[in-house]
């Protein structure tokens, strides 16, 4: 399913959640939605599922999300530890209703996954452990299997084990049944390998969007003698530094053209990438960031 | 899995390639799907696109279509071929250089690469 947003904010009285946001997703990957805590991530989400009137425009394949049930019902958006549920309701019976609102849904599925993330069909979800709550939103947003399901911190909650089982079975369920899931999370290194396209947003604007294995190589440590690394970095944008005795290290983003790197071998630099959440951090440190 | 020291698709395709060399996956073999390569290494299925991609470019995989991705019957030859070029720059060099710092002289390493040679090692 195809996302297109224009110009649209979320304001909360004086407070600008989301903040004139302009972005289109082709659809059908998976895409990482990056922003720090308060970055209007949750309110973005919220905005595409059609829960708010957006000032502004989101259409999902064309046709505007809000108040428009036929799109809505080909949504399905999770958010952590499963808190749409009433806690009284039995487990069994928050499947049924998942799959009474969604024509796409795969209830065959969905007990699969309750019986791989061992989460009691009967207990109330009162009862559940954080661990479950947040599995059962997990399961509720994959059997859903909607064009456009989106996982907010949905998998926070889970030990480690269980997300490692939580990425494998989202990554085999999109590639046997291809749709737009839009993952927001805070354990970005665990994730990264997974995402085809990351957006970051940052204090409700857009900071970038882009191939996550482009946005990989656009960032480069360059590290060596202080006074060389600063002539190499001249002109570059330079994200970070540090320094230990007489070596610095120089976090830069942009593309490096041939001649930079001969320079860089004639000095002696030594050039490795930076992991995707480095680059999250000072892309959207305080004070908007560095781009 | 990676030791995020190049992108992803990259190293998947230099292990492939590192198959090749050994004998691993022979010519005309078929290599797995590019969705069992994410699964695999749990990554997305566009990455690994982009590895087959690469060796497709480079001639060490070809397409049929509808069937999937085959070893080409020259990739071992033209990678063997390719590593010699660069062989001396990329160990040899950095051998020696690493010998010089810590203080073994170049005669020692010679010895010890005759007695390879020998088969005394």
């Amino acid at each position: 399913m195809r996302v297109d947003v224009r110009g649209l904010s979320v304001r909360y009285g004086s407070v600008v959640a989301v903040d004139d946001m302009s972005f289109s997703l082709s659809g059908n990957k998976i895409y990482g939605l990056l922003g720090r805590n308060g970055s209007g991530k949750t309110s973005l989400m919220s905005a595409l599922a059609g829960y708010r009137k957006p000032l502004g425009a989101v259409t999902l394949d064309g046709a505007p999300v809000f108040e428009n049930a036929d799109a809505m019902r080909q949504v399905c958006l999770v958010r952590h530890t499963a808190d749409a549920a009433d806690k009284g309701d039995k487990v069994s019976y928050v499947l049924e209703y998942g799959a009474a609102w969604r024509e796409t849904w795969d209830n065959s599925y969905a007990l699969s996954l309750i019986d791989l993330f061992r989460i009691p069909l009967k207990s109330k979800v009162s009862a559940l452990s954080l661990g479950q709550r947040s599995a059962l939103g997990v399961v509720i947003g994959l059997a859903s299997r909607s064009p456009l399901t989106m996982l907010d911190e949905s998998h926070l909650g889970m030990d480690t084990p269980t997300r490692y089982a939580f990425y494998d079975t989202l990554l085999n369920d999109f590639m046997a049944h291809p749709r737009t899931i839009i993952i927001s999370t805070h354990l970005i290194e665990e994730l990264s390998s997974l995402l085809e396209e990351v957006v970051i947003i940052d204090s409700g604007r857009l900071v970038l969007q882009e191939e996550a294995d482009v946005l990989r190589s656009r960032g480069t440590e360059v590290t060596g003698n202080a006074g060389d690394v600063d002539e190499f970095t001249a002109g570059l944008t330079v994200l970070s530094e540090k320094s230990l005795g007489r070596t610095k290290a120089a976090m830069v983003y942009g593309a490096l053209d041939d001649s930079r790197l001969i320079r860089a071998r004639q000095l002696g630099l030594e050039l490795g990438p930076i992991a995707l959440q480095d680059l999250f951090v000072h892309l959207t440190e305080p004070v908007g960031g560095k781009l | 899995m990676f030791d995020d020291r190049s992108p992803i698709y990259r190293q998947i395709a230099d292990r492939i390639k590192a198959d090749v060399l050994s004998g691993a996956l022979k010519g005309d073999e078929q290599v797995m799907s590019t969705n069992q390569y994410a699964a695999y290494y749990r990554i997305n299925p566009a990455t690994a696109a982009k590895a087959f991609q690469q060796l497709v470019d480079e001639k060490v995989l070809y397409k049929k279509r509808g069937i999937g991705m085959f070893v080409s019957t020259e990739a071992r030859d033209m990678l063997r071929a390719q590593g010699r070029e660069t062989f001396f720059g990329e160990v040899v060099d950095p051998m020696v250089a690493e010998a010089l710092a810590i203080g073994i002289p170049l005669a020692d390493v010679i010895r010890r690469i005759e007695q390879h040679e020998n088969g005394g090692v």
